[in-house]
């Protein structure tokens, strides 16, 4: 695969980015943070890649018989999901305080901290 | 007790009593809740304690039974867990301190608060101890989810929720950055383990894989440390946190970053195949001087007490970069008690900010004008507080302040300005605002319509209880920390301890022996580091101690206007515009940082 996997990890951080700074909506702002997650996953999987392997589970396969990828990326990837699930949630669940209570997703009209 | 059982113990501790609390919290009186969190703090504190005094070097557990090579390691050294304890020692400072201040709802939710202050010391404590670096990540996103949770944990109020959100998604974005980095760093070296992957490194030359996975992993930790350009949350989030909550992320969580930095440099691109050393130097030299300096300007001109202090961490956080920086193992054994000190001394003040807050129902300077005459104890402690940050002696922050000038001094011989002025200028609007708030000092201030700036005023008492005797908690935890604060400066053996620890720190080799096994048995002559007080440093303290009081009482009585330059006025102006409370600004900033710090590594190697 070359190096086109590590270009699309650094294009999705990218497009997280803008899509973060110029964001109107917490909601909008904290899916591209799950962008930018996405990112880490894309690169961590072609990290662990090899050509002409398969899964690295042994249950129905002889160790050393075949090329595996690499495990230890994808037990990385997944610990990554289980703390990005944590943190998008507790942050989605402070934007729905602040509908709730102060009726506004923008991060515009959130003006009390400056200066 | 061995080392092999008190490292994971110190991380299991608060990691087990926290789903205890929140499951005994539905059943047990508030009362009880209580007993049980100071009861798992202070267990920690002395886990760590004990820990903290037997280390020789570094002390290493491989955790659960597999060995270095395959499975994760803790590894301690003096400064590793000297850090994990005064990060426990404010814990339960903080749990004390709270004993009567919130006024929780009874029932279900009676365990929550302590129990998501117990996470967080789970999450501090393990990135302090850990030896892996993807771990590290794990305890950093633990110790970051915490920190949200607590820092919006006031939801009544809008300016809470924005703090934790802003909090939330820029931390949250630097640790998916650092990700990126471990990534690009598994990818080069096959390696998580810290030590480990430092050996690896030698194998190939530097390149921009190494620049780009090096910054990539630091930012994560510049953002935590809030520095210049990556600072603009510390003080959204302190200044609407609940102040016990304040008291951890200013004491113990933003020096966590500054810790971490100078742990993966020296473990893992210190050698060859890393960055160079004068790359390093030059690049976080300029950075921490920048810190420092923003902090500074920034602090003396809030009026919101509680962001004067967040700021006062930013300028104090430069110079524990700029100790690291300085990659002598003086510049980090300066770090390390200024750290120590700095963390019971900050704590302490916000500790009594939080006591203004309970009785009067506002942070802000001016609005407070005078009205504290009668807690008379309460401003002797405030002002005692404000001197230690300026680095009075014997108070430990001026011992630390001392160090680092000292090591600063030998590198380049303009540095020691910097540490004077900062904390000349942070004590200084301390004492302002103390002589304003517990005196009653000088004319009534105005206000300045018009200027970006956060009053203060109208905010939330934490507790809503009219009336009320003041807790003798609140006021006695933050004397004990600034008695603390004083100790770290008063008993040489703190100072001596650290110092070692800090030789151990900047000797890569002694760490991998310790983690990778006796294959690389390595005996190095550890150099002796200084760490006592000397001449130059007690005057230089003693010096910007009353260069702090000087400024405040000019400040107050205003019989000059400084004959500030319309320019500096202009740029001050710019500076506190550039603080805009908008996400997409701070998010646009970290992305300039990354690049910049790309860009300036890049051209060093």
């Amino acid at each position: 695969m070359g190096v086109w996997p590590y270009l699309a990890a650094g294009w999705i951080l990218l497009v997280a980015l803008y899509g973060l700074v110029t964001s109107r909506n917490l909601i909008h702002a904290i899916g591209c943070l799950a962008v930018a997650q996405s990112s880490t996953y894309v690169l961590l999987l072609a990290v662990g890649y090899r050509d002409h392997s398969t899964a690295p589970v042994f249950s129905d396969l002889r160790p050393g018989s075949r090329p595996v990828v690499d495990p230890i990326v994808q037990a990385l990837a997944l610990t990554d999901i289980v703390v990005g699930a944590t943190v998008t949630a507790l942050l989605l669940a402070l934007t729905i305080q602040l509908r709730k209570r102060h009726g506004t997703v923008d991060p515009e009209s959130l003006t009390a901290l400056r200066g | 007790m061995t080392d092999a059982t008190l490292l994971p113990l110190a991380v299991a501790i608060p990691l087990l009593g926290a789903p205890l609390l929140a499951v005994a919290g539905r059943v047990l009186p508030r009362t009880g809740c209580d007993v049980l969190a100071t009861g798992a703090a202070a267990a920690d504190v002395v886990c760590l304690a004990l820990l903290w005094s037997h280390i020789q070097g570094v002390a290493v557990t491989p955790v659960g039974g597999w060995p270095a090579q395959i499975g994760i390691v803790l590894a301690a050294d003096r400064v590793g867990a000297g850090l994990a304890l005064l990060a426990s020692c404010l814990v339960l400072a903080v749990l004390a301190y709270s004993w009567r201040y919130f006024d929780e709802p009874r029932g279900e939710r009676a365990g929550l608060f302590p129990a998501m202050v117990l996470t967080f010391q789970a999450g501090m404590v393990g990135f302090a101890l850990t030896g892996d670096l993807f771990n590290a990540f794990v305890f950093f996103e633990l110790m970051g989810a915490a920190g949200y949770a607590l820092t919006g944990y006031r939801i009544e109020d809008p300016r809470p929720l924005q703090g934790a959100l802003t909090f939330g998604i820029v931390n949250s974005l630097a640790a998916y950055c650092s990700l990126l980095g471990i990534g690009l760093l598994y990818a080069r070296t096959g390696q998580l383990n810290l030590a480990a992957m430092g050996r690896a490194m030698g194998e190939h030359r530097t390149d921009l894989l190494v620049v780009v996975s090096f910054v990539l992993v630091v930012t994560a930790m510049l953002v935590k440390a809030a520095v210049v350009p990556f600072h603009f949350w510390l003080p959204d989030a302190h200044a609407v946190a609940p102040t016990p909550v304040c008291m951890l992320l200013s004491g113990a969580m933003v020096e966590l970053g500054a810790y971490g930095i100078g742990r993966v440099y020296w473990t893992v691109f210190s050698g060859p195949g890393g960055i160079p050393h004068d790359a390093f130097r030059h690049t976080f030299t300029a950075l921490g001087v920048l810190t420092a300096l923003v902090g500074a300007v920034m602090c003396w001109q809030q009026r919101h007490l509680k962001r004067m202090l967040a700021y006062s961490t930013v300028g104090h956080v430069g110079l524990f970069v700029v100790g690291i920086a300085l990659l002598t193992p003086g510049g980090v054994a300066g770090a390390a008690v200024y750290v120590a000190a700095h963390g019971c001394a900050k704590a302490a003040l916000f500790g009594l900010t939080g006591v203004l807050l309970d009785r009067y129902g506002s942070v802000d300077e001016h609005g407070l004008y005078g009205r504290a005459r009668d807690l008379r104890l309460l401003g002797v402690l405030f002002v005692l507080g404000a001197l230690a940050l300026a680095g009075l002696p014997p108070f430990g922050t001026g011992l630390g302040k001392a160090l680092g000038e000292a090591a600063a001094g030998h590198s380049q011989a303009w540095l020691p300005t910097v540490y004077v002025l900062t904390s000349a200028l942070t004590g200084g609007a301390l004492l302002r605002a103390a002589l304003r708030i517990f005196w009653g000092a000088g004319p009534v201030p105005h206000s300045r319509p018009g200027e970006a700036e956060t009053s203060g005023e109208g905010e939330e008492p934490e507790v809503r209880e009219p009336g009320r005797a003041l807790p003798p908690m609140m006021v006695a935890v933050p004397a004990l920390l600034l008695a603390l604060c004083a100790l770290v400066g008063c008993l040489p053996a703190v100072a001596r301890s650290l110092a070692r620890g800090a030789a151990v720190f900047t000797d890569p080799a002694v760490y991998r022996a310790a983690v990778l096994g006796p294959a690389v048995a390595h005996r190095a002559v550890l150099p002796h580091v200084a760490s006592a007080w000397t001449a130059e440093g007690l005057l230089l303290g003693g010096g910007s101690a009353a260069a702090a009081a000087a400024f405040a009482v000019l400040a107050v009585l205003r019989p000059v206007r400084l004959p500030l330059h319309r320019g500096v006025r202009a740029l001050v102006t710019g500076l506190r515009r550039l603080h805009s409370g908008h996400l997409g600004d701070y998010v646009a900033w970290l992305a300039l940082g990354v690049a910049a710090l790309c860009a300036a590594f890049g051209a060093q190697t």
